[in-house]
């Protein structure tokens, strides 16, 4: 399993595949080392220069400059880092609760199986982002809060995957025989089961990191995520709204960060899906 | 029956369920909704006494079932921002809700599978890598985002389609839409009102496109994945054989078989405008449930919040029903489980 992510060339086997992790390997390089290569660090930071407000996209500001006239290509670059911290911290702890609960219901099974599934149902039966949307507004605005909002809505995925693959997993014979020798659970969970579930559960981190930065996004924009001054994509898409009409630059490049940020993303998604599972491969 | 029995009893679970832990986040966190209602400026006695008359001193599980009494008896409490009814509010906004959702379902329908036919008959083509690029971006596309360049460019630089609303504002004074069903849309047609049927579709089309976006992204790539699989069975190789005319196979055979999974992701994609609503309406100004609910959540209006969760709740149990109801009719093999 491990030895097919050791060869990364599935992420260059096409050309779109290869746009896709040049960007994400961009925003990367701007999460770690934006502080340093924007052209205007204290504006990206949120440093306000009212005498620049609203310049057009030209060749001092590249993308222009926003209301408080900051310079958008150092604010862009700066939201690179909340970005992906929501993404990998959102997707990371909803697979953590997720698989131990799914693990744990799909290897016990009886009453706490039924306990689990029917609760991660319950907080399936609201439409997708509902629920995140009505948990933040009462923990009241914030990207923490925000990051916390979607995880409790992200989980129930995780744990649903999980438990089907290990109840299949905890039926074939070598675990079985395992169980009968007397090998204890811990250890048949950790070197049987948990091995097994890895390909279905990268494969689903893969795709859910996209999607977790459009929900994100998508609180921002409403006025739910991050405040301001923070340099977040969602909440400076919001913040160029009404000026759409005039000072189109403000939301447009910054939700086009979103977009390409989500869309390479969801192309190595794809491209993973189709590595690890060359059944379901675009024929 | 009993299937349908039990079909609906378990609906009822949900719905519980989905109030029960709408109603924990509104109790248990500690956001005061007294201090939403009378503003910051109240003084703590005049608080006090506001907890008493919303009932909000008495322990929540006494609170959580009163609550569900009353929405049953169908009195789901006054907005705290508007001052009305929540069920007058949702009733009065729905309609215009229902009307964007269908036609963001038809785009995302009628161009979703054709280009996802189409795609899946010139595989690894030029027409096919196009496609695939579009439905990719179709799905990671920000709804806001593309409502607010769809805005910009058709609305504000093109002047093609206007920028906001359902209708245009005159439209009460010169063509009033006398009121049948409550779909503004549908009322002026059935009434012979066309100046405002042309209105409302002029004004439905930017926000019907941006909506459709992400189910129309979804809808093309399951077309094209399902049109393939099928084409490459058995039944179809022996159809050839037989020598049945290329076009018989792919609409009768094809097509055909390739529809099930087509209805599981148009239901799928159905669930995803429920809230998709949200962000499109408030980029549109949509007087709809999307841009109340919106205001609400901004507002912290407790009982609009939880009247409209319910409400997409249903929504989302419905649109899950109709889905199975249409799959077991196209499908023999499944049956409700």
């Amino acid at each position: 399993m491990m030895k097919r992510l050791r060869s990364l060339k599935f992420l260059f086997k096409d050309k779109l595949t290869s746009m896709a992790s040049a960007i994400l390997i961009l925003f990367i390089f701007l999460a770690i080392f934006g502080p340093w290569v924007a052209p205007f660090p204290k504006e990206g930071k949120g440093t306000a220069n009212v005498d620049n407000s609203y310049i057009g996209p030209g060749f001092k500001h590249l993308l222009g400059t926003d209301e408080l006239g900051r310079d958008l290509l150092s604010r862009i670059i700066f939201g690179a880092r909340p970005a992906l911290f929501i993404a990998l911290a959102v997707v990371g702890f909803a697979a953590v609760i997720g698989t131990l609960l799914g693990l744990i219901a799909g290897y016990r099974g009886g009453w706490i199986d039924s306990l689990i599934m029917r609760v991660s149902e319950l907080f399936l039966s609201f439409p997708p982002l509902l629920l995140s949307l009505v948990a933040v507004t009462f923990l009241g605005p914030g990207l923490i809060n925000a990051l916390i909002a979607l995880i409790i809505s992200w989980w129930p995925w995780y744990a649903r995957l999980i438990r089907v693959e290990a109840s299949i997993v905890k039926s074939r014979p070598y675990v079985e025989i395992s169980a009968a020798m007397g090998v204890p659970d811990r250890i048949i969970i950790l070197r049987h089961i948990l091995r097994n579930v890895t390909t279905p559960l990268i494969v689903q981190i893969a795709a859910d990191l996209g999607t977790v930065i459009l929900a994100a996004g998508s609180l921002a924009f409403i006025g739910l995520g991050a405040q301001p001054p923070a340099a977040d994509w969602g909440l400076m898409v919001a913040q160029g709204r009404n000026l759409i009409f005039d000072q189109w630059w403000i939301s447009t490049f910054s939700g086009m960060a979103i977009f390409l940020a989500v869309l390479a993303f969801n192309i190595l998604g794809d491209a993973l899906r189709d590595h690890f599972d060359p059944r379901i491969a675009r024929q | 029956m009993k299937i349908l029995r039990n079909r609906l009893s378990s609906a009822l679970l949900v719905l519980f369920g989905a109030s029960f832990i709408t109603f924990t986040l509104a109790r248990v966190i500690p956001s005061d909704p007294s201090l939403a209602y009378i503003g910051p400026k109240a003084t703590a006695a005049e608080a006090a006494k506001l907890r008493i008359t919303l009932g909000l001193d008495q322990p929540i599980p006494v609170q959580y079932v009163k609550y569900l009494a009353q929405t049953f008896q169908g009195n789901w409490g006054y907005s705290l921002s508007t001052k009305q009814p929540i069920l007058q509010e949702i009733r009065d906004r729905l309609p215009a809700t229902l009307e964007l959702i269908f036609f963001a379902m038809s785009f995302a329908l009628i161009f979703g599978v054709a280009l996802g036919v189409y795609a899946a008959k010139y595989r690894g083509k030029f027409q096919d890598s196009l496609i695939r690029i579009l439905a990719i971006a179709g799905v990671s596309m920000p709804a806001f985002w593309l409502g607010l360049l769809l805005q910009m460019l058709f609305a504000g630089r093109l002047t093609w389609f206007p920028a906001t609303g359902q209708f245009d504002i005159e439209l009460k004074y010169d063509h009033p839409i006398t009121k049948v069903t409550g779909f503004p849309l549908f009322d002026s047609m059935i009434t012979g009102n066309y100046h405002a049927t042309f209105n409302g579709l002029h004004h439905m089309i930017l926000p019907a496109l941006t909506l459709s976006a992400y189910s129309f992204g979804l809808l093309s790539r399951m077309a094209r994945a399902n049109l393939l699989e099928v084409m490459s069975q058995d039944y179809v190789k022996v159809a050839r054989a037989y020598g049945l005319s290329e076009r018989l196979i792919f609409f009768k055979l094809a097509l055909r078989n390739a529809l099930p999974p087509i209805v599981t992701v148009t239901g799928l994609s159905a669930a995803y405008l429920i809230t998709g609503t949200f962000f499109v309406e408030q980029v549109y100004n949509w007087p709809g449930i999307g841009s109340f609910a919106v205001n609400a959540l901004l507002s912290i209006d407790y009982p609009a919040i939880m009247g409209i969760t319910l409400v997409a709740a249903i929504g989302y149990l419905l649109t899950n029903f109709i889905v199975d109801l249409i799959q077991s009719k196209i499908d023999p093999r499944v049956w409700m489980k």
